[in-house]
């Protein structure tokens, strides 16, 4: 719920720009910086074989 | 002239990465030129245009980091490829003295952070609706810095957000304040009982350095993405913040920002924000309807600067009305009419140079009502004597930093502009906080001084008139920053509105 | 059924099975291995494309089995199809380097508790001029006899008089005393031989027979090597009708191709070819010495040991390059990326227990391109060389990538 997140204590996944991370962790945010590279090594078919086999939500 | 390249595999690197090792490469004895890039499709085409296509370069893929340098002999460009693979190792090397290794995907990042509540994502857009997608599956809230994302995909992503409970900020959303964290490019803020709905990030960000300055603060910022209110994705998350910020006791007044969505969706907005049963304030840039008290509790603005304005006396209950400038009025105005005096005759036309595209919208519609058509890569059709050109759209930042970044296209520009004799007043915003860069101010300031000097040497004075958006508390700090700009010869206003009256008016617009 | 509940149910089977030791014996009887048969290590193969190293195995397994009088007849066998070859895997078993396994030869049987399957492998031969690393001379043949004749039955009485032997637990323990179970078996091996001695010495009446079985077992600090894989196996094998799971069941390696299996596509072989080992290399050899990846071992690793284990061997972390202990700690984390969840036997006391890495996920592999890494030791390429070391070595990518297609075809 969007509540959850206006209440609760932020703790954040960065994926993409290291810099955030970098800034958010100065700021004393929890964070995580995700080593990020293009799923298959950026291969557009491969990505889509990936999506098509991705978990469903429980 | 040489040039020279490598080709690392499988070594990703994020843009600012890139932009940063390039920019270091650059000041490399004898280096003419550096393409610090990943072996995309898109990049390839990049490369091959700028003539900076090597051998090794052309079997580079997505994954493969490619760097061509260009330098005035063989030693200088295998000199700066060295430098290149020293400056790679030591970032390597930094990360592994860490001890820490870092995940490489969402899922494992979340196991080794478990209680995460939010995904920022800013990988290339390529790929960032897939990561978007992860992250809502994992029931993360989502906040999409990415752009270059299609409609399809945000609809789509928003549904999936919905169905979960979940926000999906974005897509193209760089400013957000949540839980008293400022996220992406946003400025330093107090906590506060403001909430913010804003399809605009510079947009939230003008208005929260505002409210600062008036002793009021955020409790929570959303930001939606700019075509959240678009028909297509039908305002499916500006609806879902404002019913958040309407059940948050600590908001006590909302403001919502963007351009004029469809009627449909308008009417939604506005009757979410009557039953919120709180004041509310909606800032949409260009709107039709007309400007007022609105109905009940919500008040209808027209510029960015009116919404804070606008808020703060909200929340001392006090009449308000818009105002074109803040300060003593009457100096103003003399201030205007000499700087009119000053022009040399043909000098008639305003051009603004600006880093926030919600900022150059707001003063692209105030210069057209006050001082005549205006010609804009935002607005590919119009034309006319005045200009106002976007930095941050995508034609400009391919293969570039963004401007609150890297000035390096504003300040061709305003050099190109120096030797233009129509040019009365160059109109600039420059914006501070974190993600920007770390001396804005400075970095601008030489080109101004540069083409005011040059302006006047062949017997032109050229305006220089901006507004330093951003706060006492920002890294760069308000106040240095506005003397530096000053210090340029800039005549510098407290918003972006006031600063594009104060040029049509040196134009010639009658205020 | 969700990819994820069928990969849970997997994982299940991997990591909750039973594999106990209850018997050693011929193939032929204990495997049901009649005919003229060779196994081999690895997907199935091709004799041409054999390596070196592969093909002096299978000719001085035939002469031993006494099919042919010499390496001539034995090839002529072969190219007549009258001797065949075919996987280990295929059979039930599971073999190290060239992984012979013929009819004459005494294996383990390994049952598994839970589904009742069973895996086999024989008795590993000790170290230098061994059928494993295509050994061809007359020592060779003369060690396998007395291994058929003397060895393998006071073995399997023993293991009998035991009532069996929970390799599970064995291994569980042997983790916490520095052994990753592919590379190093010095502990497991131990263990063992501890548990099996007072079997042993009440099985045989032999005290010379007695004396050679033990010197054989206490000098071959590997003698559990070929135990782990049976266990591997016998724990993995039930993975491979889980419907619509993207678990890795099998890892193999024939010298020549690397295959894998997938638990929701059964029986199908993914094939691309293996890359070479790197690593440290024994005084006088080097890397142009060293034979392509070879063997069944990497059954090891489809369990979460071996490479996946590596930050509880720090003796093995030397050979993963330098950086030692903390280059091991990121190989575990690596390898947890691609894994569907952490063993609840086999944990890592270097890493406050944590369980090791296991569930290899085929999409995951793809996703972040890290292949799995296997601990292995490096045959020489040189028939007969042995070892030459020891080091690491990838499953190549597109042997995943290949499962991905399947995977996404049959959905």
């Amino acid at each position: 719920m969007i509540s959850d997140l206006f209440a609760r204590e932020l703790r954040v996944i960065n994926c993409g720009l290291e810099s955030f991370a970098e800034e958010l962790e100065q700021l004393g945010v929890s964070v995580i910086h995700v080593e990020w590279s293009p799923p298959a090594g950026g291969d557009p078919r491969k990505a889509a074989l990936l999506a098509a086999l991705e978990d469903e939500d429980g | 002239m040489t040039r020279a390249g490598l080709v690392r595999k499988s070594a990703y690197q994020d843009s600012v990465a890139l932009l940063t090792l390039a920019r270091d490469l650059r000041t490399a004895a004898g280096v003419r030129e550096v393409a610090a890039l990943m072996g995309t499709p898109a990049n390839h085409d990049l490369l091959r245009q700028s003539g900076l296509l090597t051998a090794e370069a052309e079997s580079a893929g997505p994954n493969d980091l490619v760097i061509v340098v260009e330098a005035d002999s063989e030693s200088h460009a295998r000199a700066a490829l060295a430098r290149a693979e020293e400056l790679l190792a030591a970032r390597q090397q930094q990360r592994r003295s860490t001890g820490r290794v870092l995940p490489r995907t969402m899922e494992s990042a979340l196991r080794q952070l478990p209680g995460a509540n939010l995904a920022l994502i800013s990988v290339p857009g390529a790929w960032a609706a897939a990561e978007a997608r992860k992250a809502l599956r994992l029931g993360l809230h989502v906040m999409l810095f990415s752009d270059n994302v299609s409609v399809e995909d945000e609809v789509a992503l928003k549904r999936l957000a919905r169905d979960k409970g979940l926000l999906l900020m974005g897509p193209d959303c760089g400013t957000a304040y949540l839980g008293g964290a400022p996220l992406g490019f946003a400025n330093v803020v107090p906590r506060g009982r403001i909430g913010l709905v804003a399809a605009s990030g510079t947009g939230l960000q003008q208005v929260a350095c505002l409210l600062a300055a008036g002793g009021e603060g955020i409790s929570q910022a959303v930001g939606v993405g700019g075509r959240d209110m678009s028909r297509a994705v039908g305002g499916t998350m500006t609806l879902d913040a404002l019913d958040a910020l309407g059940a948050d006791a600590a908001t006590e007044l909302v403001v919502v920002i963007g351009k004029p969505p469809g009627p449909e969706i308008e009417r939604q907005v506005e009757d979410k924000l009557r039953g919120l049963g709180k004041p509310a304030v909606v800032a949409l840039l260009g709107a039709e309807r007309g400007v007022g008290p609105g109905e009940g509790k919500v008040r209808r603005v027209s510029t960015l600067e009116d919404a804070a304005t606008a808020a703060l006396s909200a929340l001392r209950r006090e009449t308000w009305t818009a105002r074109p400038f803040s300060r003593d009025g009457a100096a103003i105005h003399r201030r205007i009419a000499e700087a009119r005096a000053a022009l040399a005759p043909g000098q008639r036309a305003v051009h603004g140079l600006y880093a926030g595209g919600t900022l150059a919208y707001e003063a692209i519609l105030l210069l057209e009502s006050l001082a005549g058509p205006v010609a804009s890569n935002l607005r590919p059709h119009g034309d006319g004597i005045h200009r106002v050109i976007d930095f941050g759209a995508d034609e400009f930042t391919l293969g570039r930093a963004h401007p609150m970044i890297d000035p390096a296209s504003r300040i061709e520009a305003v050099a190109a502009l120096a030797k233009d004799p129509r040019v009365a007043v160059l109109l600039l915003d420059i914006v501070l906080g974190h993600g920007a860069a770390r001396d804005p101010a400075g970095d601008l300031a030489p080109a101004l001084r540069a083409a005011r000097e040059a302006a006047r040497r062949e017997g032109r004075t050229l305006h220089v008139v901006a507004s330093v958006i951003g706060t006492e508390g920002d890294p760069q700090g308000l106040a240095a920053q506005v003397a530096k700009v000053e210090d340029a010869g800039a005549w510098v206003l407290p918003s972006n509105a006031q600063a594009a009256r104060a040029a049509a008016g040196i134009a010639g617009a009658e205020l | 059924m969700t990819i994820a509940s069928a990969n849970q149910i997997a994982l299940g089977r991997l990591t909750g099975a039973e594999p106990i030791l209850i018997d050693c014996g011929p193939a032929r009887t204990v495997m049901g291995l009649t005919g003229r048969t060779v196994l081999h290590a690895g997907p199935p193969l091709g004799w041409e494309t054999a390596c070196e190293t592969m093909k002096a195995a299978i000719l001085c397994a035939i002469r031993y089995e006494g099919w042919a009088a010499d390496d001539a007849e034995a090839l002529d066998l072969l190219v007549k199809g009258e001797v065949e070859i075919a996987p280990c895997h295929a059979a039930g078993a599971a073999g190290p380097m060239t992984g012979m396994v013929t009819p004459s030869m005494p294996v383990f049987l390994v049952e598994e508790r839970r589904s009742g399957g069973r895996a086999f492998a024989t008795v590993n031969e000790g170290l230098g001029k061994v059928l494993r690393f295509g050994a061809n001379d007359p020592s060779v043949i003369e060690r396998l006899r007395w291994i058929e004749g003397e060895a393998g039955p006071l073995l399997g009485a023993a293991i009998q008089a035991s009532g069996g032997i929970d390799l599970r637990a064995l291994m569980a323990q042997a983790l916490r005393m520095g052994d990753e179970m592919h590379q190093r078996n010095i502990a497991a091996s131990s263990l063992l031989a501890r548990l099996l001695m007072p079997h042993l010495a009440r099985a045989g009446k032999d005290q010379d027979a007695l004396a050679r079985v033990a010197e054989f077992m206490a000098g071959n600090d590997q003698f559990f090597l070929n135990l782990a894989m049976a266990a591997g196996k016998a724990s993995a094998d039930p993975c491979l009708d889980v419907a619509g799971s993207t678990v890795v069941a099998t890892m193999a390696r024939n010298g020549t191709d690397f295959g894998i299996r997938v638990a929701g596509l059964g029986d199908r072989w993914f094939t691309a070819p293996v890359n070479t080992p790197q690593g440290l290399y024994f005084p006088g050899f080097g890397p142009e010495d060293a034979n392509p990846d070879i063997g069944d071992s990497a059954i090891i690793e489809t369990i979460g040991l071996g490479g996946f284990a590596m930050a509880a061997s720090p003796a093995v972390a030397a050979f993963v390059g330098a950086g030692g202990f903390r280059q091991a700690v990121a190989v575990t984390e690596e390898m947890a990326e691609i894994c569907v969840g952490e063993h609840p036997r086999f944990r890592i006391p270097a890493l406050d227990d944590r369980g090791s890495p296991v569930g290899i996920d085929v999409r995951k592999v793809v996703e972040t391109g890290i292949t799995p890494l296997i601990n292995t030791g490096i045959a020489g390429r040189r028939p007969g060389t042995g070892q030459i070391g020891a080091g690491v070595v990838r499953a190549p990518l597109a042997c995943f990538e290949q499962a991905l297609e399947a995977l996404a075809a049959a959905r």
